[in-house]
């Protein structure tokens, strides 16, 4: 299916059924024969290595942000030598302007379950754990359920569908702390620590959790797991974009009429998206800016908006990034410089301190743009913003002084007139 | 005061350690656990963790003060997390922030004398499209709040009436 033809896509995540959420309207519409399929088939599927190929094949780029090809990822596992493997889940989804996860949790927590059980069979993997963010309690008591529910089928446990596959899957969560969506950093949380990321190498395939190898991968890249294998690899890469093919859920927040979650396929314009989609602009509002995929994503001006697709290589072109497709919309009357300084306080208050650069740098990111909003700040400060995002970048442990980075840079170059004109002149030279 | 864990919460806590192979792993569950029993896990808490975990107490306290759900000091009974980061912050976070400051009569980070509210700004809770929220000490989310709804949630909890789960309508999931 293209994208231009999405309006007749049919949701395979969120599909139109309703209580899907109970494991027994799941399997009634078909839940859990992908993973019977894999672990029962020899036919069609001769060993665990043929579910890595047909993954790898559909090009699953990682729903988390980074967009890796999680049968990609998946290869990358030492072969079995006996000893605990483990898979994380990583529904810790705190990125600002993302919220799509928690509509999984919601609404079709088996697919994710199943997605995992398969993932998990292909890299022979013995216990599951998927981590939650400490404030989707909620969701948190909807996946205990759901995976006792699992239980109790004999989906997870010992011997699942009478083949010599066993495997355990826990639910555990965190306490508040964006970092602990870096993977590394969940790892951390995981074994009970504080969140620091972790120096790569070693990567978590080759020293994980407790020192064993290991796989992250985001929720919903793992709920997409099931219908490849149904479907076939072919099928989800026929989908959407071809370079980042597949549904994806979109989650649109700001000032839309119909802000939500929609799974649909890659690729579709951003503006369809806001105007079709999401039902067009609040109080007839004119459209100013969006930033296209969780708030490390460099905001796009709405004239830089025009034949642009969510789509990793066409926001590229544009000048940033799908992330966690979570788009946030902002109308003509959005003080671009108040938005800036919420997003460097949010980076300031999530730097886990580690490492110089991002400590320092984010504090500073938050101080100079204060002082801007204020109305004490002058010309020479925003370069000496653009000069500390410089400094930032690619210097540390993990991606969050990245992540900070990148918006300030962007917002600023991108909307320099409203940023001077916030900003105090100066006769002096700037020295 | 004395902190003790009942019987059902050492029972749980066994559960707790069995999902791990060490013993360390159950730090963040543990500290919920003490925390939904004593309703913060102020140093003596932390120290009852460490205790029954057999780890040392500047672990526990390392990990009590590096996750922001931890109530590390008594808190009121109903906390209130308004959300104010990007999607909040453009929807009237602020708005809703301020007016509860006024109507509570405390600024964020207090409690008020009675004990009942303490109100809070915090980062992004993942509720983006149902701008502007709050959430209820770690547990219900508010969505959608106007100055109306958050009226009416205050009224509610003065008579400790607890509000619903609120469920989101699902989006449209055919666009035709
Ligand atoms: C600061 C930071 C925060 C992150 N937060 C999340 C998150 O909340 N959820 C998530 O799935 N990935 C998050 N990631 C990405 C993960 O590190 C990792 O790439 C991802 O979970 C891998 O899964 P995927 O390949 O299936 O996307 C974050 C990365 C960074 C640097
Ligand atoms: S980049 Fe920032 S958040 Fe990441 S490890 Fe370093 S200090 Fe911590």
């Amino acid at each position: 299916m293209s994208s231009a033809d999405w309006k007749n896509y049919e949701p395979v995540l969120i599909p139109n059924v309703k209580d899907i959420h109970k494991i027994d309207v799941y399997i009634k519409n078909g839940g859990y024969s992908a993973l019977k399929s894999v672990l029962t088939d020899k036919k069609k599927w001769a060993d665990s290595k043929s579910v890595v190929d047909e993954v790898k094949a559909a090009n699953i780029r990682g729903r988390g942000g980074a967009g890796f090809n999680a049968g990609l990822k998946w290869s990358f596992m030492p072969p079995a030598d006996g000893g605990p493997r483990y898979l994380a889940c990583n529904g810790d989804e705190s990125e600002p302007g993302t919220f799509k996860d928690r509509k999984i949790f919601e609404y079709n927590p088996h697919v994710f379950i199943e997605g995992a059980l398969i993932a998990a069979y292909a890299m022979q993997i013995t216990a599951i754990y998927v981590y939650i963010r400490g404030e989707y309690l909620a969701y948190i008591k909807m996946m205990e359920k759901a995976i006792q529910d699992a239980y109790d089928k004999g989906m997870i446990g010992k011997n699942i569908f009478g083949s010599d596959y066993s495997v355990d899957f826990h639910v555990t969560y965190g306490a508040g702390a964006y970092i602990c969506g870096e993977e590394t950093s969940m790892l951390e949380s995981l074994e009970g620590k504080r969140g620091y990321p972790r120096v790569k190498p070693p990567f978590p395939a080759q020293k994980g959790l407790w020192g064993r190898p290991t796989t992250i991968n985001n929720i919903e890249t793992l709920a997409h797991v099931p219908s490849v294998i149904n479907r076939g690899a072919s099928w989800f890469s026929s989908i959407g974009a071809e370079n980042h093919p597949g549904p994806i859920l979109y989650g649109i927040s700001g000032h839309v009429n119909r802000p939500g979650v929609y799974e649909l396929p890659s690729g579709i314009p951003i503006l369809d998206l806001i105007n079709d989609v999401a039902g067009g602009m609040k109080n007839g509002k004119k459209l100013k800016a969006v930033i296209p995929g969780g708030s490390s994503t460099p905001v796009l001006r709405a004239d830089q908006l025009e034949g642009i697709t969510m789509d990793s290589e066409s926001l590229r072109t544009a000048g940033t990034m799908l992330g966690t497709a979570g788009m946030v919309v902002m109308d003509e009357d959005t003080d671009m410089v108040d938005m800036l300084w919420r997003i460097t306080h949010f980076y300031h208050h999530e730097s886990c301190g580690q490492c110089t650069p991002c400590r320092e740098g984010t504090g500073w990111l938050e101080k100079i743009m204060l002082k801007i909003k204020n109305g004490n700040g002058e010309v020479k400060d925003l370069d000496l913003l653009l000069d500390i995002t410089t400094q930032m970048e690619g210097r540390t442990i993990c991606a969050l002084a990245d992540a900070a980075a990148w918006p300030v840079r962007h917002t600023i170059t991108r909307f320099r007139d409203e940023f001077e004109a916030r900003c105090k002149k100066s006769a002096h030279a700037v020295v | 005061m004395e902190y003790e864990f009942t019987k059902e919460d050492l029972k749980e806590i066994e559960k707790i350690k069995a999902k791990y192979p060490e013993v360390m792993p159950a730090t963040l569950p543990v500290l919920w656990v003490a925390q939904n029993r004593f309703g913060h896990v102020e140093p003596e808490v932390q120290r009852l963790v460490a205790k029954t975990l057999g780890l040392p107490e500047a672990h526990v306290h390392g990990v009590a003060t590096f996750y922001t759900q931890y109530y590390k000091e008594k808190k009121g009974k109903y906390v209130l997390d308004v959300c104010t980061c990007l999607s909040c912050q453009l929807c009237g976070g602020y708005d809703i922030l301020e007016h509860l400051e006024k109507t509570l009569g405390i600024k964020k980070g207090e409690t008020t004398q009675d004990g009942k509210f303490t109100l809070n700004e915090v980062e992004c809770l993942g509720a983006c499209g149902y701008a502007p929220m709050l959430q209820i000490t770690n547990d219900k989310y508010i969505n959608n709040l106007t100055v109306e709804k958050t009226d009416k949630l205050i009224d509610m909890l003065k008579k400790d009436e607890e509000p619903e789960y609120e469920e989101i309508e699902m989006p449209l999931r055919k666009v035709k």
